[in-house]
């Protein structure tokens, strides 16, 4: 038990902070930060898995998270039965292109000797078959882009139960850095972060610009949500009378029954959101818990010690007859995966699908902050980086407010110099995040909770 | 006729801006290429270094501006990069001192570094914002326009039009001579040859008396230079965003990459390399061949090989192409 007892007081502490958000701000800010403060642990579970187990730096987590999101689109909106049939064929013809190229390309690499003829022969089959895939694909996109391009002008999905696309999301991460591992793994450590980097902007590049796929720049919107939706719940008997009871002395307090009945209305209203959040927060906690589990089994196993043995001495690793490359493949696969778990978690809390919002700094440096203040190697700790940062990253604004009116009391209300800093607020968030991490990398590399090589 | 219409069509779509992103691009690469060489991490903080020194470059035009100092057809901001890059690099050695030398003494892994500069990243960021806001700024002041493409027209007699900006003009111009200059003071001073030395072999060059200090200031030096020159050309040609020089770090670090990274001159081309790919595959040559096909043959599509949507996505991929055929660059890495 005393070896946990950091973690718990840590745990406490961040714990107590969301309940004084909930008593001082609202009970509704309080669990959405809780909600994504839990997305963002599920994200950092997934960095600490490459970077603290295996020391692999992966800074294409945002491409990862925007393909958890793609996933959550794909499954759970209904098909646009037009579009497909107006331009299905024509698609599917085309991944048929697609996946000529790739085997033929294949082929090549397995078939031919090492040479430049070789090199040529690849170039051509894909110069070639991007020029089919373009004509191919060309009046399909177009008439499928025209289908009633203010609503949907794109295929649709499948029209599954959205809680599906978590497992979906996972596939589509994992079979991105199936790709990403094959090509870039063999580089050195920050090749690889600006490669991964690279790579996940073209993702992001291909999501925003594919209009067929998920409408690009349009957004989709109004995702169906495995929870309740408020304006049911406002009608429903069971749920009036559980505010009402939950309330009861406030409630008794008001005489007229009329005016008792406004306030209970009113309070159905927030309540109805509060709940709603609640019920993410349940189904968020289930991932988090579990993922937890397997990782931390996974840590301790066999298979965890072999990890470290690799990040460790990779050379000694090799020489004890450890397959590194595979291994390396295997880890990078598994914590896109999370990430991608993560993203398309994001999607469903958020009902909508915002290429435009995936940007580097927000999904990729600041989970890598957490990360890092959270203690790599550790999963506890990365759950606990992704609280801490993310409460930091929405509470800068307050507080930086807080501060700036405490030093600047003295000056005018008006002082031009106290009003630049008001009205810049919202960037000290920054601030607070590189100087947070510069300390902890500095006085504290380890982390808040350090890695613990516990001997079984 | 056509054929000189042809010409001048790629000239004005296609060779004179890439000339100028690519030279634009060119320092950015240069600055990351030294700093990876010398100090030995990849620094991300890069684009956000541009800004802060373009920041200064920016109050003090208006500064300047408001005081009615101007340099008449050029732009006023030329005047005020001497100032700027002494704030840049007074910015630079601080945050050097206060963070980057502790790691240095200690002998960190390279990867360290490069998560410590993600902090400084964030700090730039920060302050720069703070201080001018993240909206988007013009502080492009003078002539506008060398040629513009209606009297051309009359000029000439041709169809087409050419329209060269000063500020293209003024970014080649001023990048060959930064360049020239860097590399006569790395190959031919005593100073240059010994930070060649410092990057090439680092025990190597302390045995030959090689104070690191000096070497790891110079640097920052340089970098300052390059940093704030490039910005502030960017922002002259363009506009001044901080979140738009954050997103240029990207093409840089391509930049640097492409050209082998720690080595100047590959990086010097490696930002024309980027800036031209861009621009080739994703305009549209449905013009140019009207003009070179003899009639009848003219296309009917945009004969566009890429979207413009995917400018980005064409640098990254050359990279990830380069980095898979020849992981040192096209030009040989490391030979600063």
């Amino acid at each position: 038990m005393k070896q946990y007892a950091n973690v718990i007081t840590a745990y406490a502490i961040m714990i107590a902070l969301i309940i004084l958000v909930g008593i001082f701000q609202s009970w509704n800010i309080a669990f959405s930060i809780l909600n994504l403060c839990l997305i963002s642990a599920v994200m950092t579970m997934g960095a600490n898995i490459q970077w603290g187990y295996a020391g692999l730096i992966n800074f294409g987590i945002m491409g990862y998270t925007a393909l958890g999101g793609l996933a959550a689109v794909l499954i759970s909106v209904p098909p646009v039965r037009e579009a497909w049939q107006v331009g299905g064929l024509g698609m599917l013809f085309s991944l048929f292109i697609i996946v000529l190229i790739v085997f033929s390309v294949r082929y090549v690499i397995k078939n031919f000797q090492k040479s430049k003829r070789k090199n040529i022969y690849i170039a051509l089959i894909i110069v070639f078959g991007l020029i089919i895939l373009r004509i191919t694909s060309g009046p399909a996109i177009h008439s499928i882009e025209s289908v009633e391009p203010a609503k949907t002008g794109f295929l649709g999905g499948l029209g599954l139960p959205i809680i599906i696309s978590w497992i979906a999301g996972a596939f589509f991460a994992g079979g991105l850095a199936y790709i990403v591992g094959k090509v870039a793994l063999g580089l050195r450590a920050d090749y690889l972060a600006i490669a991964t980097l690279l790579i996940s902007e073209i993702v992001i590049a291909v999501i925003k610009h594919e209009d067929w796929l998920s409408r690009g720049v349009k957004n989709v919107i109004g995702l169906k949500r495995p929870v309740p939706y408020e304006l049911n719940l406002q009608s429903e008997q069971w749920f009036i009378n559980l505010v009402d009871k939950w309330n009861k002395s406030t409630l008794d307090l008001i005489s007229g029954i009329e005016e008792r009945q406004a306030a209970l209305s009113q309070m159905v209203i927030e309540g109805s959101s509060v709940f709603v959040k609640m019920c993410y927060s349940g189904l968020f906690v289930i991932v988090v818990v579990i993922l937890l589990i397997i990782t931390q089994k996974a840590l301790y196993s066999p298979w965890g010690r072999m990890m470290r043995a690799i990040r460790d001495n990779e050379e000694a690793a090799n020489a004890m007859g450890k397959n590194v490359v595979e291994q390396h493949l295997l880890i990078f696969i598994l914590g896109s995966a999370i990430v991608g778990i993560a993203g398309a978690m994001m999607v469903t809390h958020d009902g909508l699908f915002t290429p435009g919002s995936y940007r580097p700094m927000r999904y990729t440096f600041l989970i890598w902050v957490m990360v890092i203040v959270g203690g790599s190697g550790n999963n506890f700790g990365a759950v606990l980086g992704g609280f801490a940062v993310w409460f930091l990253w929405i509470e800068a604004a307050p507080m930086a407010l807080f501060v700036i009116n405490f030093f600047t009391s003295g000056l005018a209300e008006n002082n031009a110099f106290k009003l630049h800093l008001i009205e810049s607020v919202p960037y000290f968030r920054f601030l607070m995040m590189g100087v947070g991490l510069l300390l902890i990398m500095r006085y504290k590399p380890k982390g808040i909770l350090p890695e613990k090589i516990t001997k079984q | 006729m056509d054929f000189l219409n042809a010409i001048i069509l790629l000239l004005n779509y296609i060779v004179v801006p890439a000339l100028s992103y690519g030279s634009q691009l060119a320092l950015g690469a240069i600055f990351v290429t030294l700093i990876y060489g010398i100090l030995r991490f990849a620094n991300f903080a890069t684009g956000d270094m541009m800004s802060f020194g373009t920041m200064f470059a920016v109050l003090l035009t208006w500064y300047f501006q408001s005081l009615g100092i101007s340099l008449g057809v050029l732009p006023t901001a030329l005047l005020t990069i001497p100032f700027a890059i002494i704030m840049m690099i007074l910015y630079m050695l601080t945050i050097d001192k206060l963070v980057f030398s502790y790691y240095r003494i200690k002998k960190s892994p390279p990867v360290q570094l490069a998560m410590v500069s993600i902090g400084v990243m964030f700090v730039t960021q920060a302050i720069v914002r703070i201080v001018i806001g993240p909206f988007d700024r013009r502080f492009f002041d003078g002539e506008r326009f060398i040629i513009k493409a209606n009297e051309f027209k009359e000029m000439t007699g041709l169809n087409e039009g050419l329209s060269i900006k000063s500020t293209q003009v003024l970014t080649i111009i001023i990048t060959v001579i930064v360049v020239s200059i860097l590399f006569w003071f790395l190959n031919k001073t005593k100073t240059g040859k010994s930070m060649r030395a410092y990057s090439d072999n680092e025990d190597l060059a302390l045995l030959s008396g090689i104070d690191p200090k000096r070497i790891v200031m110079i640097t920052w030096m340089i970098a300052g230079i390059l940093a704030t020159i490039g910005g502030v050309l960017y922002g002259l040609d363009k506009s001044f965003k901080p979140f738009t020089y954050f997103n240029n770090m990207l093409p840089i670090f391509a930049a640097a990459i492409v050209g082998g990274i720690g080595n100047p001159f590959g990086a010097f081309l490696g930002g024309y390399v980027i800036a031209f790919s861009e621009i080739f595959l994703t305009y549209a040559y449905k013009k140019f061949f009207t003009y070179v096909l003899p009639e009848g043959m003219e296309p009917d599509s945009l004969i566009q090989l890429l979207s413009t949507d995917y400018k980005f996505a064409v640098s990254f991929s050359i990279l990830v192409i380069v980095l898979l055929f020849r992981p040192s660059g096209i030009f040989k890495g490391k030979v600063l």
